[in-house]
């Protein structure tokens, strides 16, 4: 495809890549963010626009029928989707874009295939390059979507032999690979390694936990942007490079953003697994935790000066935002001073937390990130723990052996009183008991995020 | 190795550091519709599925095209929209 296009198509592409830009720029704050969005897709109405008026494109019929159904699918998506199964619905989209890049390769293999021409061996490389990744992100997405939907487990998934496995089949496809650039363009073998980099992303995807998905949602973001760029290398188009290496770009900064806050590099996170703790079990089985009624959390509550809510990923699963919300309301009606404290990796995507209380109308200067609201825990009446563990367990500060040893946490046991809202004792998802839940200024409220907190907000009216 | 394909490289890793710098500074608020956002601009894919299938005539190529145009346009507008609904509801104090 090494022919220039027309003059208007390469502006086109050049206004799209500075609204990408701008766009990009502008979601870097909240006040501009709706702006960015909108420049974004501005700039890609501009670019596919314009791309339909390249030569090659002679079918539109079969064109507009493709994306009139692409955008009705789309559409009722992000309309019907609700805002606790954001981390599904945006690593359903991210398969859909590394399946779309993967498919173009496979495309264009075939059409270079049965023209039977000689095919270049700097194409053929871009093609395989292509199909590794775009295969690998829809693969690796679907898996993650299974997890979070809950239609796979979303504990570790282990099998034997992980790494070498992984390591045979990386071989196997860079053998393929070998294979085809040097003979015949063989479709068997091909289509091998369509399967091997699909086998790829699940098995990269599968043995990652559920505590672990922001960094993985992050990730396979990041590998669907190099995936477009992946096929802007095969057809020779600049504004495919610049988009997804833009993507390719956001998502590591996001990734990288997660395994900092979890004090574990990428590598830890995707081929080694929390191994299983070993618990002192006697020293746990000694400890007790104090349980309290709602009517004396709610005393506890609404008779404090300042109140710091921790929410974690129960909020999410028990939809509690909403009742945390008016908690809150009733807290400040009688002059309690309420911020929350998120978590970069509460949750199961970046961000989890804040759009969750977003939807509930929580002003998001209430919100305090881990470094901000972490030295206001001394002065802090109340910490209300709802569904989080992991990131307020102590023992991330001083026990060296654990699998949390060394990730920053949100300082809770600092507080005067903390009251965790929680199912039962289980512990979090890294299979280690909670220091904080035996303090001794820990009271346990049990029972699920919602209903809980809505039997707070009912006995603090009352009071 | 051809020139085009070494001006791609370029073109990549400048776009690559471009990246770098406008989003480095993202707040936590934002990280999701960030996330989505980006997600919805690597539905640039479109252009190539739109390519790829808008040969004349049928073939296994075309059919593999049109599904790509499908997907990646599921990816475009649901992206695109998702991020606005997200937005909207962000909020400074009433």
């Amino acid at each position: 495809m090494g022919f220039s296009l027309p003059i208007i198509i390469q502006f086109a592409y050049l206004a799209a890549a500075a609204l990408f830009i701008l766009g990009l720029h502008n979601l870097n704050s909240p006040a501009t963010a709706r702006r960015g969005n909108l420049m974004a897709a501005v700039g890609m109405f501009l670019a596919v626009a314009a791309t339909l008026l390249h030569r090659e494109i002679l079918d539109y019929g079969t064109l507009v029928a493709g994306m009139v159904v692409g955008a009705c699918i789309g559409a009722v998506a992000a309309r019907l989707v609700k805002l606790t199964a954001m981390p599904q619905m945006v690593g359903l989209f991210n398969g859909f874009g590394g399946g779309a890049s993967a498919l173009v390769a496979i495309a264009e293999f075939w059409r270079l295939q049965s023209a039977s021409a000689l095919v270049p061996g700097d194409t053929l490389c871009t093609i395989l390059w292509g199909l590794f990744i775009g295969g690998l992100t829809l693969s690796g997405s679907l898996a993650a979507f299974g997890k979070l939907q809950g239609w796979l487990p979303g504990r570790p998934v282990l099998y034997p032999f992980q790494r070498s496995l992984n390591v045979l089949l990386l071989a196997l496809y860079l053998a393929g690979s070998v294979y085809l650039m040097h003979g015949v363009l063989d479709p068997a073998v091909f289509t091998a390694l369509i399967a091997l980099s699909l086998l790829l992303g699940i098995l990269l995807v599968m043995p990652i936990g559920g505590a672990d998905m922001p960094v993985v949602v992050s990730l396979l973001n990041s590998l669907s942007g190099l995936a477009a760029a992946s096929a802007g290398f095969i057809l020779e188009n600049n504004i495919l490079i610049i988009s997804g290496a833009l993507v390719g770009a956001a998502g590591a900064i996001l990734t990288r953003i997660m395994s900092k806050a979890m004090n574990r590099s990428l590598f830890s996170i995707l081929f080694g697994t929390f191994g299983a703790a070993k618990e002192d079990a006697a020293a746990a089985g000694a400890r007790t935790a104090r349980s309290i009624d709602p009517e004396q959390a709610a005393m506890m509550l609404a008779y404090s000066g300042t109140v710091v809510i921790i929410p974690g990923y129960g909020m999410a699963v028990a939809r509690a935002q909403q009742a945390v919300r008016d908690l809150a309301d009733q807290l400040e009606k009688r002059g309690v001073k309420v911020k929350y404290a998120i978590h970069p990796v509460a949750g199961r995507m970046p961000g989890h937390m804040n759009v969750l209380l977003a939807e509930a109308e929580v002003p998001y200067e209430k919100l305090y990130d881990l470094d901000d609201i972490n030295p206001e825990f001394e002065r802090t009446d109340v910490a209300l723990v709802i569904g989080a563990s992991d990131v307020v367990n102590p023992a991330a500060r001083h026990a060296k052996g654990s699998p949390i040893y060394g990730m920053p946490i949100l300082n809770a046991d600092k507080a005067r009183n903390i009251i965790v809202v929680k199912r039962g004792m289980s512990p979090g998802f890294s299979g280690i008991d909670n220091e904080l839940f035996y303090h001794e200024r820990t009271v346990m409220l049990f029972g699920d995020a919602r209903e809980a907190v809505q039997g707070l907000v009912n006995e603090v009216k009352q009071l | 190795m051809t020139e085009e394909l070494m001006m791609s490289f370029f073109v990549f890793l400048l776009a690559a550091f471009a990246g770098f710098e406008v989003i480095r500074k993202v707040p936590p608020t934002l990280h999701t519709p960030l996330m989505s956002g980006a997600n919805a601009i690597s539905g640039v894919i479109l252009i190539g599925a739109l390519i790829v299938a808008g040969h004349a005539d049928w073939s296994l190529a075309k059919v593999l095209g049109v599904l790509a145009v499908i997907l990646a346009t599921i990816n475009v507008v649901g992206g695109f929209l998702v991020t606005d609904r997200m937005l909207k509801m962000f909020r400074k104090k009433e």
